[in-house]
């Protein structure tokens, strides 16, 4: 899932400094998974929004904010107090963010930081494992992603900053390559060292645009 | 064809150096310790090395090949995409520049610029093919060149690292990109050196052996905690420690790596950082 982090407090009261009455929109899917803009933090949210003197309007939780459709009729079921706000406060990644400012003219203020693609360990701790490359990898890597976990995003192997398994960059994280060749040791199977990996097609990351999918 | 190409077919046993690109824009400081060098085939430039940033590379090697000086151009993928590493490198092999080093690069988070974006659109595996490819007279998109490089390319090892058959992996796969002639990353045991000429004299491809002269124990610690892939071994800091003349210990310590080096590779590539004048030392029988 997207994981996001509350933007800090002075970021948003700055940002919020113009308005007045404010209409709150949550997400149920990822925001509310990782703590971010589900129910409860939109529920705070308004409560802080009082002590600033500011007046919430109305708020509505969609049920996936970057559904574009779906957010275009929550925001109509709440016409009336939408209508009435100075601006939306989402509290939504930067997808469910867009969803909603495609759908209004109104000032729409983001109240997270998107962060990554995210697998859950447990509540908020949690792994980047894909980039969302468009080149995947993963079937011959053992299913260890090495343009993610690899601070390099290297394709042939180790860094010459490996050192004792670990990686340049954090000694406290084992080398992606390692892992990878650990486990292909294990499958006894070669993978991805069977041959020199091409550079990536990076024009298959497909950005920005409309996507169709079939 | 180059002196280092001649020089390790010819099975000499071959001395390479290294400078640094000046931080600001006077050459003159770096081509005077340059031309000092004494007993060396060729200079390897280093690329915006440990991802601090310095003047280009290229132009450091082209004005020391304008000298009569060979050099060994370093190229790192961290700061260029495919485009601009074609681009670099046919400026290089206009400059008369044939040697190089491909190489992956440290990350920029140990530089002076921590926020750059890394780029790494290519690793050293792919950038050897490019090279390789170029010589042909083709580019990565298979378009003709007027006039193709004679480049010399080679790579680096580090002999230090673990998992040491996961490193030959790359190294293999490195030769079979088309790597001419490994240089190594600074090595300190006999051990080490060792198990790397075991592994990679059955390859057919000529290692110079990495020997950093390290000058105290203090600096021994810094390079250990601050230098990707560096790792200076507690017997070499100990000897540092308690020697009456540091400076002098680790030139010792460098000429018996450069005497192991003598039995089991086919050359050294000497990093002085500053020390230029120590090299005869050095080399000494």
């Amino acid at each position: 899932m997207i994981i996001s982090e509350a933007k800090p407090l002075a970021e948003l009261q700055e940002a919020l400094a113009p308005f007045g009455k404010l209409f709150l929109v949550g997400c149920a899917a990822c925001a509310t998974a990782c703590k971010a803009g589900g129910e409860e933090e939109v529920f705070r949210f308004q409560e802080w929004l009082t002590t600033l003197g500011k007046e919430t309007c109305g708020s509505v939780v969609i049920d996936e904010a970057c559904h574009i459709q779906r957010a275009a009729r929550d925001l109509r079921h709440h016409a009336e107090a939408v209508a009435a706000a100075d601006a939306l406060v989402v509290l939504a990644c930067g997808s469910g963010v867009q969803s909603i400012s495609s759908n209004t003219d109104k000032r729409v203020v983001g109240a997270l930081n998107s962060l990554f693609l995210g697998n859950v360990r447990r509540f908020g701790q949690y792994e980047e494992m894909c980039s969302l490359c468009g080149d995947c990898i993963l079937n011959e890597t053992a299913g260890i992603c090495p343009v993610t976990n690899c601070a390099k995003g290297l394709l042939n192997g180790p860094c010459g900053g490996m050192k004792n398994g670990r990686c340049e960059i954090d000694e406290n994280l084992d080398c992606a390559w390692k892992l990878i060749y650990e486990r292909l040791q294990r499958q006894q199977r070669p993978g991805v060292f069977a041959r020199r990996v091409p550079p990536k097609q990076w024009s298959r990351r497909r950005k920005p645009g409309r996507h169709k999918i079939r | 064809m180059s002196c280092l190409s001649e020089s390790l077919a010819a099975g000499q046993f071959v001395v390479t150096a290294e400078v640094a690109p000046p931080k600001g824009i006077d050459l003159a400081p770096v081509l005077g310790v340059a031309a000092k060098l004494q007993g060396v085939t060729a200079v390897n430039v280093t690329d915006n090395q440990g991802a601090n940033m310095r003047m280009c590379a290229l132009v450091l090697a082209g004005e020391l090949q304008r000298h009569g000086i060979e050099t060994v151009l370093q190229m790192t993928c961290r700061d260029r995409n495919r485009v601009a590493l074609q681009s670099d490198l046919l400026g290089a092999a206009a400059l008369g520049i044939e040697n190089l080093l491909l190489l992956s690069g440290d990350h920029s988070k140990f530089g002076d610029h921590p926020d750059a974006r890394p780029v790494f659109d290519l690793d050293a595996v792919q950038l050897l093919d490019v090279a390789v490819s170029l010589n042909r007279g083709i580019d990565m998109a298979g378009k003709p060149l007027t006039g193709a490089p004679r480049f010399f390319p080679g790579a680096a090892v580090n002999p230090a690292a673990e998992p040491f058959n996961l490193v030959l992996q790359k190294v293999r796969k490195k030769v079979d990109s088309g790597a001419r002639f490994f240089q190594t990353q600074a090595v300190f045991t006999l051990a080490e050196l060792e198990r790397l000429s075991t592994a990679v004299t059955p390859l057919g491809v000529p290692v110079l052996a990495g020997i950093l002269l390290v000058r105290s124990a203090k600096m021994a610690r810094f390079l250990n905690a601050n230098i990707p892939g560096m790792q200076v071994p507690d017997e070499v800091i100990a000897r540092l420690e308690h020697a009456a003349d540091p400076l002098a210990e680790g030139v010792a310590i460098a000429r018996e790596t450069v005497g192991w080096a003598r039995g089991l590779c086919q050359g050294v590539h000497l990093m002085t950082l500053g020390y230029e004048e120590r090299i005869p030392e050095i080399l000494e029988m």
